[in-house]
Formats: C-alpha cells, structure tokens, sequence
C-alpha cells in the first residue's frame, strides 16, 4: 500500500482508505472514493500538481492533498 | 391570460449548463447581481407556448449542494426558501453524457429536495465519439424522472425539453435517498425533535454555513443546536452520504449506461500531451498570450481612429447646430468628450473578453491552472490566480470576483491585493495616448518603440504582481489549508452563440458602469471648470485686456489667453493648484494634477478630464491628441515631453485610481481594511516610482 503522491505513470491504483478531516469534501464528491481506480495521467513540471484520473474523473490536486489518500497497485 | 413558471438550470461546472441556457433563452436574458452580494444572477425568459411563458434562472455552476463557495450558496439558498419569488416550480439539472455519473451526485440532492426535477442529457452528440450507449427509457424509471436527451452544438432536443417543461407536473416528487440510512441514531433522533421538517434540508443546514433567508431560518433555528456535533463527526457524515449516493448512482447506471472503450476516442490524452507538456505547454502558452495582445493592439486601432474622429465631429457639430449657450456648452465640452473616452475602448475590451471566453470555453483555461500552480506558489499564488491575472488585464473587478474558486484564503487575498496591478482595459487609453506623445516611431528589430513601450508596461504589470504577491507571501501570517482541486474538463470548440453573447453582455455591462461614473464626473468637472470664485475668474475680461502686452495679440490670441486666464482661477483651477506643490516632483503640472484627482474614480476619465479641459473655451478642430502636444510649460518647453510621459505611464501603472475596484475588494474581503491597506501601498508605491524616475530623466 502506498499514497497517492508516489503513484507512477501507467501504473493503476484502487483508493484504499481516505483521510476525511484532510481532504477536501470536494474531491470526495467528484469520486475519489475507496474502491475506486486511479491512475496518472500527467505530472506538471516540478511534479506537482498531478493530473489525475479517479473513476473516470479529470482532475488536478496538489501533492501534498494526494498523501492523504493510501492506495494499492492493481 | 399567460402564465409563467419558474425554472432553475443546475449543474456541474462544464456540462454546457450556459449553453442550454442560451438555446433556451436566445438573447432574452439579463445579467445582474444577487442583492447585497457580486454573484452573477443570470436570467431570462422563454416561451413553452402560446399560454406559457418560462421564467429561467441559470444558477452559478456546482458540484454538489454542499456549499464551499459563496456562488455555491446562492444555489442552496434559493433551493430551500419557497417565498423567494424565483422559488422554482420545476428544477432542471443538466448534466453531460460523459460525466454522467458525477453529475448525477447533484442530480439525487435535488431530487432530495422534493423539487419536481428534470433531468438533462447534454452533449449527446458526443455519444458515437465516445462509444457511449444509453437506455433513456429505463434510467427515466430507475431515477424517476424524466429526461431529455440534448446537445446544444446540433441545436437538439430543446423543442423536447420545452415540452417536458410545459408537463412539470406530472414529475414525481420522490427523492432518491433515504438520509436515515446514513446513520440511523442520528437522523432518528433528528426527525424526533422536527417531525414536521425534511430531514435533508435540516441536514443541508446542520452541516455548512450558509445565510438562510430569514423566514426558512427560524424554522430551523433550534437544528443549529445540533451543529455542536464535531466537525469531523459531520464531515465523516457528509462523506457516507456521498457514498451512498453514488451506490444509488451505480445501480441506477449499471443496466443502463455503458461505454466501449474499444470504440472512444481519447483527443483529450492526445491534446494534453502537447498542451500541458513541460517544455511545449508553456511555448503554447506564451504564444496565445503574444497572439492575444498582437491582435488586440493590431486590429483595434482602426475601429478605434475610427470613433475618435466621429466624437470630435460629433462634439463640433453640437456646438455649431444647437443654440450657443451653458447647455450647448455642457453637452459639447462636459459630456460629449467624456462620453468619446470611454466609446473608444469598447474594441479592444471586446477582443479582450472574446480571447477569455474562448479559452474557457475550449477547456484550456484549466490547463494554463494545472501549468502555472507550482511557479506562482512560490509566490504564494495558486494556479488558479491565472484566471484573475489574466481578466485582469480587461478589468480588475471581474478579475477580483473570479478569485472566488481559489479554496485557499491565504492565495486568494494574495490574488485580491496583487490583481490591480495588472494593466487594465482602462489604463490603455492613457498609455496609448501618452505613449503616441513622447515614444519616437522608430523601429527595433522590425517592433516598433510604440509597441514594445506598450507591452513593457505590461510586463511591468505582472512583474509588480509578482513581486509583491511575493512579499506579501512572507509578510502575511494566515493559517489555512489548500484545498486545490481542479477539473480538467474535455476539450470543446467553443459555440459561437455562447461566446457571442458572453462578449457581448460583458462589454455592455462594462461600458455601462464605467459611463456611468464617467459621465457624472465630465458633468462635475465642466461646471468646475466653468465656474470661479472672485473677480480674477469673473472679470477674466478686463483683466486681461488691461495688460499692455496684449496690445499686439490677433483676435484669436486674445480669446486663449482669457480663456487659460480663467480656467486657471475656476474651481477646478484652484484645487488642481493646490495640489501642484505635491506633484510637481513627478513631472505634473496642475492640469495633470485635475486629470489625477478625477481619476480616483476611474482611470479611463483621464483622457476625457484633459479633453474636457483643455477644450473649454477653445473651439478649434482638433483632436486630444493634438491638444495635448501643444501643451506648454511656462517656460515654453513642451509639457508632454519623455520624462513626464514616463513618470506619468508608470504612476497609472502602480496606483490604484479605481473607487469600484475598492468597493470590490471591500466586499469579498469583508471589511475596510484590506482596500484600504491596498489602496495606500499602491498609491505610495506609484508616487516613489514617479519621482525616481522624473529625476534621474529630468
């Protein structure tokens, strides 16, 4: 099990378990849920933010956001 | 006898909820703000049929009902008041086929609500391109709804729509989850204490802040009792009820929606690869930004020459067609010249909004975000400070306000403060102008002085942004955490309607403002300018007349030198005399001085305050320009020569002379304090840079 932030390209995740109070009800809401498959699309230069998809979902989040979320490679 | 319906428009950012919108509503719209707050409020109207008309409210864009930004809550807000008269009698959640699932979180909440809610498929021309396949009939039942399957870019399914509006009534009312389930000791004891509420709009007011119109909230005031609950717990509870939801959302889509991959096509990978590279993302950047200002500067000029000239004949031919007198005089030099002021930037505020709307509309905004978050946080901005950066550049206060989606206060008051200094629609007009006054014509490396004097300043706009977004960063101790989420929605071409209209309703709305303020300060400063106290002003005449120098003086003389000899001793006079002392380092005469007072409301009055000034009394056939470059100091030396330009130039570049983008600042940071810190800093700021640099020029 690893978080989020060291999750690699053309690697696939399923979300384990989530950090509720640190992660923004938002994110939450737009799927990044356990159970659900993540994988990297693109890192910014620097890498950071990630360009994620969660569940289908497009998104951007910030590192220090994606430690506070554990996953496991599938 | 017509009657009319309420409808709500909800959804998701980025699923085309403006564009419904527009097809809905076509030019029968209008903009304005909710009372006592600078949220967009857009409105407008349809007709269903001969009997009935729909009165359509386009609520701002969410993901859910739960609140994190002030947009956010006016949808809240009017979903739980039934006495606000836009109360809607049906609910529309619009929603895209391909982000189906997310969008129908919000869909369940509606439903919640026991609003009669319709469901809109958008974009369903999508559905061959992505190999989505869709049984409408069978989610209809399975979501208990009905649905209407669109697409805005073919122009299809709104006639359907119509009609599923005209027929809210037969929409069932049941909701979609049932709150208890979350946690049941909870909730039981909840609905004990209020038999007669709905647990989920207690629940929706239980778990955010949001400022419930009186009479809904003291119905519910004695629930607040139960926000004593920690936070975590209530966080922990929001966060099964998501779960939950999209459980109801998954079996729901299961036998009805599918997509075979084997048939998508995937441009938005393709796309980014290029767009958000690490090398080429921000060439591409770099170079819509040089096309954007190229364009700008290139193709407004014409348009621009063109209302120039037709203001001044305008103004001449008043003066010479109506009946000499005040009122021909006020008309003329007061409000004709003030008016031409503002007219004349309406272009190149077009071409600016067009440029901003397209590249939100296209989905590339999001990416410009995504590329500048880790170098502006350095600066402790947020990727998203780029939106406020770059409207800037047509005019702070929408910029201000669409710093609303920063999550973090830390960068978003760092974005507030910095965001003036980046150059305004309404500092062109004075730059342009001084500019063509004191900047040679040459050419450097084929750009011409002109241009590059132009895009400096812009430059130097950013650059003060930055710097002292920089300082302020290390200055400022706040506490908060970053809560950066952003979507990277598919990219689109953007619909010609919806940009046509976004240009065009901004634009109006600018020029609307800003003439508004302009045409009240032209008024004010005429009459300023037209009256005098004492016998220097009222006797200009004999006074001049009895110095022998003027024996010599033509005709036309004569009347200049009465005519300076009693602007000088107007009111207007006076008080740019007083002023002279304080300015006079800078490079300013008292003349400048009026320009500089009177635009503290507005920056662009300061083209229209010289106009008006120096065309009283004269009624020669010349434009402002040209008036302007006749302009002596007293010892004859030009007025307008390089070092005052300069110093001018960047005293409009750092102060910030603009009262509606204090009272901007004064509402979305709650208070006086930070305009007021900003509008000190910035005008210290401006007055130090004017007097380093007229001296060592000078």
């Amino acid at each position: 099990m690893i978080t989020l932030d060291l999750i690699e390209k053309n690697q696939l995740g399923k979300i384990v378990a989530i950090d509720t109070d640190l992660l923004p009800l938002k994110l939450i809401e737009m799927g990044c849920l356990p159970g659900n498959e993540v994988y990297l699309e693109q890192l910014a230069p620097l890498k950071d933010p990630m360009y994620l998809v969660i569940d289908g979902c497009h998104l951007a989040i910030r590192t220090e956001i994606a430690k506070n979320i554990k996953i496991e490679l599938i | 006898m017509s009657k009319t319906i309420n409808v709500a428009l909800i959804g998701n950012p980025n699923t085309g909820k403006t564009s419904v919108f527009n097809a809905l509503t076509g030019l029968n719209q209008k903009v304005g703000n909710y009372p006592g707050i600078t949220v967009e409020k857009k409105q407008g109207s349809c007709r269903l049929n001969q009997t009935t008309k729909a009165h359509i409210i386009d609520l701002p864009g969410t993901y859910s009902l739960n609140a994190s930004s002030m947009d956010e809550s006016v949808v809240i807000e009017l979903l739980l008041n039934r006495n606000d008269k836009d109360y809607p009698d049906v609910a529309v959640v619009i929603s895209d086929i391909e982000n189906l699932k997310r969008n129908l979180l919000l869909f369940t909440q509606i439903k919640d609500l026991k609003i009669p809610t319709l469901l809109v498929i958008n974009m369903s021309d999508r559905m061959v391109d992505k190999g989505i396949s869709l049984n409408v009939n069978k989610l209809e039942q399975k979501l208990k709804t009905k649905i209407a399957l669109t697409s805005t870019r073919e122009n299809k399914g709104i006639e359907f729509l119509k009609t599923c509006l005209l027929d809210f009534r037969s929409l069932s009312k049941v909701g979609c989850l049932d709150i208890t389930k979350i946690d049941e000791a909870y909730f039981g004891n909840l609905q004990k204490v209020f038999p007669d509420q709905s647990l989920y709009k207690l629940w929706l007011v239980i778990s955010q802040d949001v400022n419930f119109a009186k009479i809904e909230r003291k119905k519910v005031q004695d629930a607040t009792e139960y926000k004593t609950q920690p936070i975590s717990h209530l966080k922990r509870l929001q966060q099964k009820e998501t779960i939950k939801r999209y459980q109801y959302i998954n079996q729901s889509l299961k036998e009805t929606y599918s997509v075979d991959q084997s048939k998508a096509t995937d441009y938005r990978s393709k796309l980014d690869r290029i767009l958000i590279h690490r090398l080429w993302g921000y060439i591409i950047f770099f170079l819509i930004l040089l096309t954007i200002f190229q364009v700008i500067f290139g193709w407004s000029s014409i348009p621009m020459d063109f209302i120039d000239e037709r203001f001044t004949k305008l103004s001449e031919y008043t003066k010479i067609n109506l009946p000499p007198g005040l009122f021909t005089n006020l008309l003329a030099e007061g409000i004709i010249s003030g008016l031409g002021g503002i007219v004349i930037f309406i272009p190149q505020i077009a071409f600016l909004f067009l440029f901003i709307a397209v590249l939100e509309e296209t989905g590339y905004m999001s990416r410009v975000v995504f590329l500048m978050d880790r170098g502006l946080r350095k600066y402790g901005l947020s990727g998203k400070s780029v939106i406020p950066l770059i409207s800037g550049t047509a005019c702070a206060i929408p910029a201000v306000m669409a710093t609303r989606n920063i999550e973090n206060w830390k960068e978003r008051l760092i974005t507030i403060l910095v965001t003036p200094f980046t150059t305004c629609s309404a500092r062109l007009p004075v730059y342009l102008i001084l500019i063509s006054l004191v900047i040679p014509e040459g050419k450097f490396l084929g750009m011409g002085y002109q241009g590059l004097t132009l895009m400096g300043l812009y430059l130097l706009g950013f650059a003060m942004a930055l710097l002292s977004a920089g300082i302020l960063n290390k200055m400022l101790k706040i506490q908060s955490k970053t809560y950066f989420v952003i979507e990277m929605p598919n990219y689109k071409l953007p619909l010609l309607k919806n940009i046509l209209i976004t240009v065009f309703e901004k634009t109006k709305s600018f020029v609307v403002e800003a003439g508004r303020i302009i045409l009240a300060i032209s008024i004010l400063l005429w009459l300023m300018a037209s009256f005098g106290p004492g016998k220097e002003f009222n006797q200009a005449e004999e006074i001049i007349m009895s110095r022998s120098k003027v024996k010599s003086f033509t005709a036309e003389q004569l009347e200049n030198e009465i005519a300076s000899h009693k602007l000088e001793h107007s009111f207007i006079g006076i008080l740019g005399k007083t002023i002279e002392p304080a300015i006079a380092p800078l490079g300013f005469d008292w003349k400048i001085g009026i320009a500089l007072i009177s635009s503290f409301a507005a920056r662009e009055v300061f083209v229209g305050t010289l106009a008006t000034i120096y065309s009283v009394g004269n009624d020669q056939e010349e434009t402002i320009k040209n008036r302007m470059k006749a302009e002596r100091k007293s010892d004859g030396s030009l007025l307008f020569d390089l070092p005052t330009g300069i110093s001018l130039m960047l005293f409009y570049a750092f102060a910030l002379q603009c009262m509606s983008t204090l009272a901007i600042v004064k509402k979305e940071t709650n208070g006086w304090k930070w305009p007021m810190i900003q509008l000190l800093s910035m005008t210290l700021i401006a007055y130090l840079s004017a007097l380093i640099v007229y001296q060592i020029l000078v």
